[in-house]
């Protein structure tokens, strides 16, 4: 194996479709490893890191695209590689049309599109805040995608937008849907009066999936963040969304999801909810029921719940905390009589394998206070998956995590990662295997294929060994979304996997199916 | 313009980084436009910093 590098300068490309194409081009055969990105210091770290990296590094820019490859020259040559590596950059540019015009600066684009109101920012995050602050500076609103955003720039930034009445979703925002648009990474969902503001992605979807598949719709969907209820952001953009959708002739309900706020950022919250007219739903994963009902809002058990009551309070209808299931409980039974009976004595363990930030922390708050669960987002320290004893216990793991995505497109795009989980975190001891499928915009293009696949595998495994295994899903997915959710769904059940209409729901069944498999036979 | 106006008006997006986000809004016939950015002075903090006052000068 020899290890090769070249580099183009002045020619740049985003971070997804570069590590889109690393990840084709490490199947190549005659390729050990391989990276291909451009010229940051992030990038030549990780280059560093997996031992990529010569001397041409030391003079690269983060406008130069590198290759770095390790290749047996006798199957594979570095020409070759380079040529694949073009082809992919000009079929990715072919795919544009002719007249998609594309200015080099934000002044420039603004000329040529007279009446933007939205700039939605996804270039890296030491760039970001500078794009974002020239966007407000024109009196533009922002949704800011990009992540390792300074919380100071955050602060500033949405101090700054605030001042001008502006939106500053972000950063690390994944989805919001304005007028009925979707933006990055958001579900197909119809119009209607519920209004969401969210600081936690995949929650929100789930929120706006839930709504639409109850019948109703949503009139805006603000993401804010996920640091925008700490203490050092005072919640400026939840409060600033939130006295919008107030003033909304368009919103008649108001739900609000985030992990649990500071306590300081949570009484503004209470305190504008306690003095507006409209019904407002509250879904602090977690957080404190009595004040929340103190405040005069509606707190939730799960997101599932907050869709539930949200839609419930909008026709007018009583409710209450939605604890159960959608199918009667006598047919909630059998399923578990019929996938315990499937395990043996020795298979007791669980592997929740989430690409949803959000649903993995539903997943441990119904979840990690019963049983013992390693996880990258453990409920106390000592449960930590760097505690996990020799391999051996219960996993919940959030894949979407920075661990997980370094040089790595997010699972969500990208279902490579969870794949590698399946074959290296899953086995003969393995009971219930958790998972969410994400469909939407931003999506990869089949995530419930990905998942049918390992778990043919995994099947055809552990059939050698004379064992089943129980697999429980959700999908966060509507009838309209381009992957289209009865076609996902078909595809996980043709591999035998029990799948749930909600998270919290396939949360549930996996609790049940672990409460009787510990009671035996 | 406010929050409340932005609701009131459609969507025209600007989109710099990730081209599948605009591509996404393409396809569904939101007026957007797709920014060939790239890091200014060859993403170098320095010449950054620097063109960050001269700008503020302006």
């Amino acid at each position: 194996m020899t290890l090769q590098t070249s580099v183009k300068r002045n020619a740049y490309y985003d971070s997804v479709t570069l590590m889109l194409l690393s990840r084709e081009l490490q199947k190549l055969e005659g390729v050990e490893d391989l990276l291909v990105g451009m010229g940051t210091d992030l990038n030549i770290d990780l280059a560093r890191g997996l031992g990529l990296a010569t001397s041409d590094f030391d003079t690269l820019t983060a406008n130069d695209l590198f290759i770095a490859a390790k290749i047996n020259e006798e199957i594979v040559s570095m020409q070759a590689i380079e040529e694949a590596v073009n082809d992919y950059l000009n079929k990715s540019a072919e795919s544009d049309s002719d007249e998609d015009y594309q200015p080099t600066s934000l002044d420039s684009a603004l000329q040529f599109m007279p009446g933007a109101n939205m700039v939605l920012v996804s270039v890296p995050g030491q760039y970001a805040a500078a794009e974002v602050e020239d966007a407000l500076d024109a009196g533009l609103h922002v949704m800011l995608f990009s992540n390792n955003v300074p919380v100071e720039d955050e602060l500033r930034l949405k101090q700054k937008a605030v001042e001008k009445g502006l939106l500053m979703m972000g950063p690390d925002c994944g989805t919001a849907i304005i007028n009925g648009v979707p933006l990055c990474f958001a579900n197909a969902v119809r119009r209607g009066k519920i209004g969401v503001v969210g600081a936690s992605g995949t929650g929100t979807q789930e929120v706006t999936v839930q709504i639409h598949r109850l019948g109703e719709g949503l009139s805006q969907v603000i993401g804010t963040g996920g640091r925008d209820l700490k203490d050092q952001i005072g919640g400026l953009m939840m409060i600033q969304s939130f006295e919008a959708l107030i003033a909304d002739p368009g919103t008649d309900v108001i739900v609000l999801i985030s992990k649990p706020p500071d306590p300081s950022v949570a009484e503004k919250i209470y305190r504008i909810a306690k003095n507006n007219p409209k019904p407002v739903v509250i879904d602090f994963i977690g957080g404190n029921k009595g004040a929340i009902e103190a405040a005069g809002a509606i707190p939730c058990i799960s997101l599932e719940d907050a869709a539930q009551k949200a839609v419930k309070v909008l026709r007018g209808q009583a409710f209450e905390d939605f604890k159960g299931f959608s199918l009667p409980e006598a047919q909630i039974d059998r399923i578990v009589e019929k996938e315990v009976a499937k395990l043996k004595s020795d298979q007791t363990e669980l592997r929740a394998l989430f690409t949803g930030g959000t649903l993995a922390d539903e997943a441990m708050k119904l979840l990690g206070e019963h049983y013992n669960i390693y996880s990258n987002i453990p409920l106390s320290p000592e449960m930590a998956i760097e505690n996990l004893p020799a391999g051996r216990g219960n996993i919940c793991l959030d894949l979407g995590e920075d661990e997980f995505t370094r040089g790595r497109p997010h699972p969500m795009i990208d279902p490579q990662t969870r794949t590698e989980f399946f074959k290296s975190h899953v086995d003969g001891h393995t009971a219930v295997i958790l998972v969410d499928v994400v469909l939407g915009f931003g999506s990869h293009n089949d995530p419930a294929g990905a998942v049918a696949d390992s778990v043919r595998e995994i099947h055809q495994q552990l059939s050698s060994q004379g064992k089943d295994i129980v697999v429980i899903s959700s999908v966060c997915g509507t009838d309209l979304d381009r992957q289209d959710l009865t076609k996902s769904v078909a595809t996980l059940e043709v591999e035998g996997i029990i799948v749930m209409p909600s998270n919290a729901q396939a949360v549930r069944l996996t609790d049940r199916v672990m409460q009787r498999m510990m009671k035996g036979v | 313009m406010s929050v409340n106006d932005l609701f009131k008006q459609e969507l025209k997006v600007v989109n710099l980084g990730l081209k599948s986000f605009y591509s996404d809004l393409r396809t569904q016939g939101v007026t957007t436009v797709h920014v060939n950015w790239k890091p200014k002075a060859g993403g170098k903090k320095n010449m950054l910093n620097l063109l960050n006052k001269l700008n503020k000068i302006k």
